[in-house]
């Protein structure tokens, strides 16, 4: 009897033992890899495999295993996917989201499993305020940052009034929020869209014409930014009231809105003319392995999620199973990121400059994005107080 | 008051557009009694027709006119390869037919002309805003889609109503097997139908697309309200249709317009914009709700036998 129970126990130990056996690094990676934003998990994929290929396809001598799964956009089959990566996989880390709501279904099954997950673009205000945990990093920025930033530019431009448009969802939210932080004027309407299935912005359009406000900000990530910048064109607003955006104009959407987005300034934390050398390298490696394609941020920061880990697993010198030195090596944010150096918050949030980006024609007579300014230096997110990280 | 205005213009564009739609896949629902849930790739189709045409020709007007000629020819071909061997069986084969018809078109899609999908740039002469009255500006593009929906729903009616052909619809919609017992060749006028419906669906799509983008899937959202349309207006009846999609894109879009406005003035500020979109997005299905209890079988049923 005394045998047996022994015997059960050192087979549960056998089992218990990490199964990878730390031999190669398995890395999930959730996005969109089907749909109309397809486009952005692509982006993604590709600078995640550029990272990759820049590391020598190794991390720490150890081969790597990704492992692509596609969210469709839909909260419920991104948490299935983090589910069948954390349960049958077992990765080590789980990389991607684009966002925020199928980030927010996924989370937890992550952080109950104590596995790593790095957000490369996602950025609710929930994951920087009550719902940080020790096992969730982010490479990109919180929501609200990045149009808290629109709202100071719009500051400097001395806009008084404005009109919010933004789609009904986790990231809409927030991004709306974000403006009303920052800008100091009049807010003289706000709208939400149903996301995604409302593509004929129309009826919001009117509403702000007759608004009279002196400025209409919006917030439409992929096809549906490409929509509404045509629609602004083609009901004449574009002549009248001026357009302030948040993650609206950016490499993939810019082909499809051509000569409507000359003019639209964005904010961004990561624009592909930063002067760093590894960013240098980043877009002309791109370029090079994509021809035809250019790098987004949304896969600047997938590049920076790749370095990330590997800092973290460099310095526990591959053994996967020190997970609190993991963290404490990733805190240090200890890599060359393409946007420049930055720090992490208490929140696991980057610390970071924004810019202001416009569009311009380049040497190639293409439209591509441009840093004008940096809007805000350092800026931190303001959920962070809210977090208690254990 | 202008702000009333200008909204049940985008309403009345809305459901216009919609009417397009509808209006093919009522004829052969009720025509032929054939559930082509592949009508929304038809409608996608046009669209990316019509981004490729007007790229190659440098002219909206003869890009258009060509990816409206493909799509009736693409509607003939379909019908007369796949979709007549499957009259004689019931719905639910239909349904599994098209809906795989549905996956076809996508990946052919995907295949030809790549995952990122087209832009469709509309001419100078139709982006600049046009004054109606006085004080009120609206889009020259929307506009002509209003004339041009009107022209096509007034040419159907003249054709359904006051033709020999268009009587032959009409009995093929209150009795198919009547209209062929009498001699009348019931394949060619399916055949003719089915192309008559792709190419309406093609054309509201090539209309659509430069408002929105070309894109795989697009026509998958906008095939539900199309059925929506059909339930309310009656199945088999354009005229049905007509009213039905003007209604529903008047709904819609006034909904959107004014419901965030009157729950502001019940609920608070944040409790009201966030309910306001999905509540707004409700009305059309519980416009077909109530008209499905109270007449069911539509607002304008096509006389039946």
């Amino acid at each position: 009897m005394k045998k047996a129970f022994w015997l059960a126990g050192a087979t549960v130990l056998a089992l218990a033992q990490p199964a990878t056996a730390a031999d190669s690094v398995k890395i999930g990676f959730v996005s969109t890899f089907s749909g109309p934003t397809a486009v952005i998990g692509n982006d993604m994929r590709n600078s995640f495999e550029l990272a990759l290929d820049h590391l020598g396809r190794k991390i720490d001598g150890k081969p790597v295993e990704v492992i692509y799964e596609d969210d469709q956009q839909k909260p419920d089959v991104g948490k299935q996917k983090t589910e069948k990566l954390v349960q049958s996989d077992k990765v080590d880390f789980i990389v991607g989201y684009i966002w925020s709501n199928v980030l927010l279904a996924s989370l937890k099954t992550a952080v109950d499993s104590k596995t790593f997950l790095i957000s490369a673009n996602a950025g609710p205000s929930q994951l920087a305020g009550e719902l940080c945990s020790p096992y969730v990093f982010s490479t990109s920025w919180q929501n609200d940052q990045t149009p808290a930033a629109m709202g100071l530019y719009m500051n400097q431009k001395g806009v008084k009034s404005v009109f919010l448009i933004g789609p009904n969802y986790a990231a809409g939210k927030d991004m709306l929020a974000g403006v009303k932080s920052t800008f100091k004027g009049e807010v003289v309407g706000e709208e939400y869209t149903v996301w995604p299935s409302q593509l004929d912005f129309s009826a919001e359009l009117t509403k702000a014409r007759n608004s009279k406000a002196e400025s209409i900000f919006v917030f439409y990530p992929g096809a549906a930014g490409v929509q509404f910048l045509n629609q602004y064109a083609q009901a004449g607003i574009k002549a009248q009231i001026p357009l302030y955006t948040a993650f609206t104009v950016d490499e993939l959407s810019l082909p499809l809105q051509k000569d409507n987005a000359i003019g639209i300034p964005g904010a961004q934390e990561w624009v592909n003319d930063l002067p760093n050398a590894e960013n240098k390298k980043f877009v002309e490696d791109y370029r090079k392995k994509y021809p035809g394609l250019r790098p987004t941020y949304y896969g600047a920061q997938a590049y920076d999620a790749a370095q990330l880990i590997n800092s973290a697993v460099v310095a526990v010198k591959g053994d996967l199973t020190k997970k609190d030195a993991m963290k404490a090596e990733m805190e240090k944010a200890n890599f060359k990121s393409l946007r420049g150096p930055f720090k992490y918050g208490n929140n696991h949030i980057p610390i970071q400059n924004f810019y202001l980006q416009d569009v311009v024609k380049d040497a190639d007579g293409q439209l591509s994005l441009k840093t004008v300014a940096t809007i805000v230096k350092d800026d931190q997110d303001k959920f962070h107080d809210k977090c208690a990280m254990k | 008051m202008y702000l009333v205005v200008e909204q049940l213009l985008n309403g009345l564009q809305f459901g216009l557009l919609l009417f397009l739609l509808a209006a093919g896949l009522t004829l052969v629902f009720g025509i032929m009694d054939f559930v082509n849930l592949a009508h929304g790739s038809l409608y996608m189709m046009g669209a990316y027709f019509a981004a490729t045409f007007v790229a190659w020709t440098g002219s909206f007007v003869l890009g258009a006119l060509m990816a409206l000629g493909a799509t009736l020819l693409l509607g003939i071909v379909l019908e007369y390869v796949a979709l007549r061997h499957l009259y004689g069986r019931d719905h639910l084969d239909q349904v599994l037919a098209t809906f795989g018809l549905i996956l076809f078109f996508n990946d052919a899609v995907r295949l030809i002309w790549g995952p990122a999908g087209l832009a469709l740039p509309l001419p100078a002469w139709l982006t600049v805003p046009v004054q109606i009255i006085p004080g009120v500006y609206y889009p020259a593009y929307r506009l002509m889609i209003i004339v041009v929906a009107l022209a096509v729903a007034a040419m159907l009616y003249l054709v359904v109503m006051r033709t020999r052909v268009g009587m032959l619809i009409r009995a093929g919609a209150s009795n198919r097997e009547m209209i062929g017992a009498l001699g009348i060749n019931i394949k060619l006028l399916f055949t003719l139908v089915f192309g008559l419906g792709a190419a309406l669906a093609g054309l509201a799509g090539l209309m659509q697309a430069p408002i929105l983008t070309v894109q795989i899937g697009m026509g998958e959202n906008i095939l539900i309200l199309a059925f929506v349309i059909i339930v309310i207006g009656g199945i088999g009846s354009i005229r049905g249709a007509f009213m039905a999609a003007v209604f529903v894109g008047i709904i819609d879009t006034m909904g959107r317009a004014f419901l965030p406005d009157l729950l502001r003035k019940v609920l608070s500020g944040a409790a009201a914009s966030t309910a306001a979109p999905a509540l707004s997005s409700m009305l059309i299905y519980l416009l077909m709700a109530i008209i499905l209890v109270l007449r069911p079988e539509g607002l304008f049923p096509a006389a039946k036998r």
